[in-house]
């Protein structure tokens, strides 16, 4: 697996305007069968960034790859095979979600005969079946997302590049659309790409996240090695229980800090000492009912690069 | 094993032409269409009406005229005062704005440009695809309204056409198609330039109206400026008429006047400005249909450059926008 040549790569891509640099010098690599995710706030980047590796915007300096060409140069053979759904995409409101997608399959030559069949497919995988033959002038926001989607994988992309997939999406709708991303991947075998600035979304289905801030990649890995790169050797849980302060002590040892009133608790203690912390506290009669890692919480992690990132600039 | 470069990959069918094929699909089915084609068609056969009916009251004498039925299109009858051939100079324009204005600003505002851009095409093939959709259904506008008139033509004159004036009246078509044309592209660079559609539909209409309301005037004003007339010099009057036909003939509403009055009346020998002394005891003969083209080829060509001029304007500009709002 680790030595597979990656479908989407860039090395110290930049992106200016003006002096403004918008990507300053990122480098990416991306794999078949990967859901990377480009995180970060409004403006930092990522859209820029996704429409170089499209070649719909050419780099300052700096070099992407996708499939092993550049996108620059010969941008039919990449966008023939990397789907793409835009952030806030639009659709023609005068045609119905089915003739959005065979005008999309059309201008990809996509053989006839597979056409109808894989637009079907699609259609009921996000849900849209009941819906594909009323113009897109009737459908929500969510359903334009969803209908996106479906339309970015009309072509049976091997790479499949997704601006905020979930922003205008139910929660009931979130989780649906969260398993098809990461089917896309896991189980189709394509390489994923996705930007969102939701972060649970992203820690949920990503195997690696880049944070994007201000134009840079400041942290890269996977959601655990995240957690630790910033955990600086601490753990820390949230445990939940009706104790007090000293029996938390009383259970996890010396060398434990611990926060929090009535039933909410925060611990912190030494990464080394973090096995068996539940079997610990149950041993000491703590009624716990509930425990939750926060290193593995990005949310956590988002906060402090941004305070980091507000106080060097 | 997934392969990790990607094929080179050719289109079989040219992408404006997908894109063209879908602008004229919808087209088709818009209201618009439907109102062009009824309001043309309207006028066109009110106009032919007219004359119609005023020409029947000369017929007699006049039978065996060869010219006689492109009359119908050039006569301008006393109730109406225009011509078929004035009102669709005037009237016309409508239809190249109405299926230009929103060509790339209405791609933007509904969100479809980034979508539509990052399909396996140039990005040219947009605004070509556009164009070429846009200039066949006002070609195909055009030809109704065409046949419309030659058929009540026929009906109310009970003259059928010559071959020589069905050649003419094709040749006409082409040069309304043209004229269209320079503000089909016009209203295809508007809509590239603005950001919203109504700005654009706002800027294309005025300046038609500017021109076919005001143009003659402002074309007067500007020869009495660049060559003034002075009392008592008959010179400097011709000299000033010449300035103001030359200016006039920047609008291409003057250009399609000149080209159709031509191609659609034998008897007219020139477009510029002639004498008494030179018509005295000038032999009244028609010119041959080569003769007629040869007269107006300026005109057709001033049309078609313009045309050109304009729509490369919007094609660069276009090329060079960014994909995002």
């Amino acid at each position: 697996m680790a030595s597979r040549t990656p479908l989407i790569e860039a090395r110290k891509l930049t992106k200016k305007y003006g002096d403004l640099a918008a990507v300053n010098g990122i480098n990416l690599s991306i794999a078949a069968g990967e859901v990377f995710g480009l995180l970060g706030p409004n403006g930092a980047g990522k859209t820029t960034t996704i429409l170089m590796l499209l070649g719909l915007t050419e780099p300052t300096s700096g070099s992407a790859r996708v499939g092993g060409l550049d996108p620059t140069r010969e941008p039919l053979a990449v966008k023939r095979r990397v789907g793409y759904m835009p952030d806030a995409v639009g659709f023609y409101e005068d045609m119905t979600g089915r003739e959005n997608l065979r005008y999309t399959a059309r201008l990809n030559e996509v053989e006839d005969e597979l056409v109808e069949d894989r637009i079907q497919t699609l259609l009921e995988e996000v849900g849209l079946a009941d819906a594909a033959d009323s113009p897109v002038g009737t459908y929500s926001r969510g359903m334009r997302q969803r209908l996106g989607v479906a339309d970015a994988l009309v072509k049976d992309p091997q790479v499949v590049i997704l601006d905020e997939p979930t922003a205008a999406i139910d929660p009931q709708g979130v989780a649906d659309m969260l398993e098809l991303i990461r089917n896309l991947a896991h189980r189709d075998g394509r390489a994923v790409l996705l930007s969102s600035h939701l972060l649970h979304q992203v820690q949920e289905i990503c195997d690696r996240i880049a944070i994007f801030v201000k134009g840079k990649v400041v942290a890269e890995g996977t959601p655990d090695e995240l957690g630790a790169k910033l955990a600086k050797g601490q753990a820390r849980f949230e445990v939940v229980a009706d104790t007090t302060e000293e029996a938390l002590r009383g259970a996890l040892g010396d060398q434990v800090t611990v926060r929090g009133e009535g039933s909410r608790w925060q611990v912190t203690l030494p990464s080394a000492q973090t096995r068996s912390v539940l079997r610990k506290l149950v041993d000491a009669d703590i009624p716990v009912r509930g425990l939750t890692d926060l290193n593995a919480d990005l949310d956590e992690i988002y906060r402090r690069y941004f305070e980091r990132e507000e106080v060097s600039a | 094993m997934t392969t990790t470069t990607f094929e080179p990959w050719v289109r079989k069918r040219p992408a404006w032409a997908v894109i063209a094929s879908k602008e004229f699909s919808d087209h088709l089915l818009s209201v618009r269409f439907v109102a062009l084609l009824a309001i043309m068609g309207m006028v066109a056969l009110a106009t032919v009406y007219t004359a119609a009916v005023e020409l029947r009251d000369v017929a007699p004498q006049t039978v065996g005229e060869p010219g006689l039925f492109l009359r119908l299109f050039t006569v301008a009858s006393d109730t109406l005062r225009l011509s078929f051939l004035q009102f669709i100079g005037l009237l016309a324009p409508i239809l190249g704005i109405a299926y230009g204005f929103d060509a790339v600003n209405g791609e933007r505002s509904q969100g479809t440009l980034p979508r539509l851009v990052s399909q396996p095409i140039h990005r040219d093939d947009v605004i070509n695809g556009k164009f070429v959709a846009g200039l066949g259904v006002v070609g195909l506008t055009v030809v109704i309204v065409a046949f419309l008139v030659a058929g009540l033509g026929i009906f109310l004159l009970g003259v059928v056409p010559g071959p020589g004036e069905i050649i003419r009246l094709i040749a006409w078509t082409l040069a309304a198609i043209a004229y269209i044309g320079v503000w089909l592209a016009f209203a295809t660079l508007c809509s590239v330039m603005t950001r919203r559609a109504a700005t654009s539909a706002i800027v294309s209409i005025g300046v038609w109206l500017l021109l076919a309301i005001f143009g003659s005037m402002i074309f007067e004003l500007l020869a009495g400026v660049i060559s003034p007339v002075i009392a008592g010099d008959p010179f400097s009057e011709a000299a000033n008429l010449r300035t103001q036909i030359a200016l006039s003939r920047i609008s291409p509403i003057t250009l399609y006047q000149e080209a159709s009055t031509v191609l659609l009346s034998p008897g007219v020998r020139t477009v510029g400005l002639v004498t008494l002394e030179q018509l005295d005891r000038a032999i009244l003969s028609r010119l041959s249909f080569g003769q007629s083209v040869l007269l107006v080829w300026p005109q057709l060509v001033g049309m078609v450059a313009a045309t050109v001029v304009i729509f490369a304007f919007a094609y660069i500009r276009f090329m060079r926008q960014e994909v995002r709002a």
